[in-house]
């Protein structure tokens, strides 16, 4: 799906980002770090989850964004990072305290599972392992060890709970699943109600948590994970056999119509002009090269001749990575394409992975400053002149491939 | 295509072209439909796994369809198909190019236990820990595919199968999922992205560790004994939901697109509803009013007064906390209104289909209005004396239905109401 063109009063803006990851908080802070002339790199954690390097969430002081030790304590770090992202976007948007705008804004999440604790399953294990029948000795040991609270903080769709609880966000809650695609069909769908007069304001975004070995697993699972250099970028990765780097991260962004801003006197950092997705097997190359081009077409414009911004949100996932290689040659017969590997310097946030770019492209437009290179290896690093559209993309590690067109606001 | 037919506020009508239907009591429409309108349950006790020692050993598990499938995806899948494929067949579409896109409420999915202890054996000698599944993962060979366990994985898969446009959406709004799934096919038809939409809610996630997780949050009942009598919303004694499987598909297009081709036109999808509840993660705000919105906002949304809904499938679960909710809202609401509304709960029959109940439930609205029956709320033998509503006790009754709203309530402050009207 891509948008038809619409009455610029029922433009999607970027009003407040919440932004959070290996290198702190804040998407103007973020921003500084990442553009100056030496940009900054998250350390990464390489003895904790060995042989697999993540990358850690900076420290947070979560008081500030859910003052509640209780609200805190029902929750896991996923969720707390996804509260506390979704917090300072409201905070940036000055919205956090008005009940009224509070009470109709549209919340959409893009979101996986909570953690599991993995004490209680390797005791679980313990208990079953030798056990004629496994399947009924499960019971006991699961009775003994599961929690009330784990299951609520594992819950998918209670992130969205929780904003709603900590920060009274209760116009509309939907949660979307389903890995990377599900971040960009969150903000497709905010993106399309918004230009159709179905709401005037949301809030979108998602969050990761890259210390939990219940991912790790999960990834491992599929052979997905990176276990060579830990320096490595997303194409480096690829050239070789391939291989994914947790990071966490936080993203979400304030989104409301250009005339509902505009009443209430909000600045805009930009606008999100559309969001394309599609998704289908990668077995096949003529079905590939139909979706790709599809996506293509989503980033044709006004000002084709001037460079073109594109924030990758590349795994480093083989068959996912080598396919955005391909897509990345054949625009740039097209465009002056600009790529900046952010999934090389942040690391990968499945769900969140599309939000925290189009956070990062939104703070570039605003500050009217590219990033250098992220990545000595980014295909087509050119031009220095900062771009007035940023295409965000996000190739889902095993399905789904999107595409954000964020653009300046004026 | 200009649309010629609006609704009170100018936006296209929707249409429900196609349903279809898996329950305990069976696949399909007429197996379903009989069942319920017979005052029939689908609870019993629990076979698919051992039950010793939890005090909870019934549920509404579909155990009937060929083969055991392996994983709540793969179950949930199956019968996504079966309902998805019934719904399509009725419009009339081809079954493997559905013109639109597809919006699923599917279970969070995750690593089952079966999978844990298979990695388990397959790790590697000295590691310890949950370290031993990872390493069970390096050596081990999957016998199942990936797609499994990826939270996209049952979308995907009935995506391909229907052919379905563009990416498919798979979402949780918890116990209000089927519901949602509607909302989003609503409003995507509504703002002219699509002519039509599959929306489908499905749920097969029934195993130890689901049952004990909602056993230790006390949501279950524990009258095991005789298992089709333990829920029964509504009623004073009454001591929470039986988990149950199921999935309901629904066929929504533009009046205009189902007309243009002919299509019968089963019910209008006339209003949706929503508001978020910030008070408690698993309880609704005392005085109701989250609840009150959504049903405020359904009956704007149709363009509809309290005065015009002749029947309520309620959320009814059968828990303490939601039927008393669910009453004092449609009271405050409704009024003296209420008093000339049925209002009953599929959930006395079929158990809670969780994630799938809103989509199930949606499809038993329009039999209902078609069939001008309207299924009991069984087991309804102690009224709550503070519960005073037409809750059409024990027994289906005959009755001219052309307007029902559906509600969908859930964990996190989930709360969907949706209407739909006779063509």
């Amino acid at each position: 799906m891509t948008s038809a063109p619409v009455d610029s009063d029922r433009d999607a803006l970027i009003t407040g980002i919440g932004l959070i990851s290996g290198l702190g908080e804040g998407a103007r802070q973020t921003h500084a770090l990442l553009a100056g002339p030496e940009p900054a790199r998250p350390p990464v954690e390489e003895d904790k989850f060995a042989p697999y390097p993540v990358i850690a969430m900076a420290e947070l002081d979560l008081s500030t964004q859910i003052p509640r030790r209780g609200d805190q304590r029902q929750m896991g770090p996923w969720q707390r990072f996804g509260v506390y992202a979704a917090g300072l976007a409201l905070d940036d948007a000055g919205i956090k305290d008005d009940e009224e705008l509070l009470g109709r804004t549209n919340l959409i999440v893009a979101a996986g599972g909570g953690e599991r604790d993995p004490e209680a399953d390797a005791l679980v294990l313990d208990a079953t392992r030798e056990s004629e029948d496994p399947a009924a000795a499960l019971v006991e040991p699961l009775l003994t060890n599961l929690r009330p609270t784990l299951f609520l903080s594992q819950l998918s769709n209670l992130l969205a709970g929780n904003i709603s609880i900590v920060h009274h966000v209760t116009g509309s809650s939907r949660t979307f699943m389903g890995e990377e695609l599900s971040g960009a069909m969150a903000l497709q769908v905010a993106v399309r109600r918004i230009q159709s007069g179905q709401g005037d304001l949301f809030l979108v975004g998602g969050a990761y948590n890259a210390e939990r070995e219940d991912m790790l697993l999960f990834y491992e699972l599929g052979h997905y994970l990176w276990q060579g250099n830990p320096a490595a970028g997303v194409w480096q990765r690829a050239e070789q056999s391939g291989g994914i780097i947790c990071g966490s991260m936080g993203g979400f962004v304030v989104i409301e119509s250009r005339a509902h801003a505009a009443a209430r006197g909000a600045k805009a950092y930009a606008r999100l002009e559309s969001v394309a997705t599609d998704t289908g097997p990668r077995e096949d190359e003529a079905a590939v090269g139909a979706r790709l081009e599809r996506l293509a077409a989503a980033l044709d414009g006004d000002g084709d001749d001037k460079p073109l911004g594109y924030l990758c949100g590349a795994s480093g996932a083989k068959q996912a990575t080598d396919m955005e290689r391909a897509f990345i040659d054949s625009l740039s017969k097209k465009h002056d394409v600009v790529v900046r590997t952010f999934g090389s310097v942040l690391g990968h946030g499945l769900e969140a992975q599309m939000p925290v770019g189009v956070a990062l492209a939104a703070a570039a437009l605003d500050q009217k400053r590219y990033y250098p290179p992220f990545d000595p290896s980014d295909p087509a690093t050119a031009s220095d002149t900062p771009p007035d559209r940023i295409a965000v993309t996000s190739f889902g590690h095993w399905r789904g491939e999107a595409v954000a067109v964020v653009a300046r606001a004026d | 295509m200009t649309s010629s037919h609006r609704d009170h506020l100018g936006r296209p009508v929707i249409a429900v072209t196609g349903l279809g239907v898996v329950t305990s009591l069976g696949t399909g429409k007429d197996d379903n439909w009989k069942a319920l309108t017979a005052g029939q349950s689908g609870i019993h006790a629990i076979t698919r796994f051992a039950t010793e020692g939890l005090g909870t050993r019934i549920a509404g598990t579909v155990d009937f369809l060929n083969g055991t499938p392996e994983t709540a995806a793969d179950l949930s899948y199956n019968m996504a198909e079966l309902a998805a494929g019934e719904a399509i067949g009725e419009a009339g579409l081809p079954r493997e190019q559905f013109p639109g896109p597809l919006f699923m409420a599917v279970p969070p999915v995750e690593l089952e236990w079966p999978q844990r202890l298979a990695l388990d054996a397959a790790a590697a000698e000295g590691v310890e820990g949950i370290d031993r599944l990872i390493s069970g993962a390096k050596a081990h060979n999957r016998t199942w595919p990936y797609d499994r366990f990826v939270f996209a994985g049952v979308a995907e898969r009935t995506a391909e199968t229907f052919g379905t446009q563009g990416a498919p959406i798979s979402l949780s709004t918890a116990c209000a999922s089927g519901a949602t799934a509607v909302q989003l096919g609503v409003e995507a038809i509504r703002r002219g992205d699509c002519e039509a939409a599959l929306c489908i809610g499905t749920d097969g996630s029934i195993n130890t560790e689901s049952l004990i997780r909602f056993s230790l949050l006390s949501a279950l009942s524990t009258k095991n004994d005789p298992p089709e009598q333990a829920t029964k919303p509504f009623s004073k004694n009454r001591d929470g939901f039986v988990m149950a499987e199921g999935a309901g598909a629904l066929v929504l297009e533009s009046l205009d697109h189902a007309l243009a081709r002919g299509a019968d036109v089963l019910a209008i999808l006339a209003g949706i509803g929503e508001q978020a509840d910030d008070f408690h993660r698993t309880r609704s705000k005392p005085d109701g009013s989250a609840v009150i919105g959504a049903i405020r906002n359904v009956l704007d949304d149709a363009g509809l007064g309290t005065d015009a809904i002749d029947y309520v499938n309620a959320h009814g679960t059968s828990t303490p906390e939601n039927d008393k909710m669910e009453h004092l809202a449609l009271d405050h609401v409704f009024g003296d209104d209420l008093a000339k509304m049925a209002v009953s709960s599929n959930k006395s029959m079929i158990g809670h289909t969780l994630t799938a109940a809103g989509a199930v439930e949606a499809v038993f609205s329009v039999l209902t209005m078609r069939s001008g029956r309207i299924p009991p709320t069984i087991n309804y033998t102690e009224p709550d004396p503070d519960i005073v509503m037409d809750v059409v006790p024990n027994q289906a009754r005959d009755a001219d239905v052309t307007s029902v709203m559906s509600n969908s309530f859930g964990f996190g402050g989930q709360n969907v109401c949706l209407i739909m009207t006779a063509p």
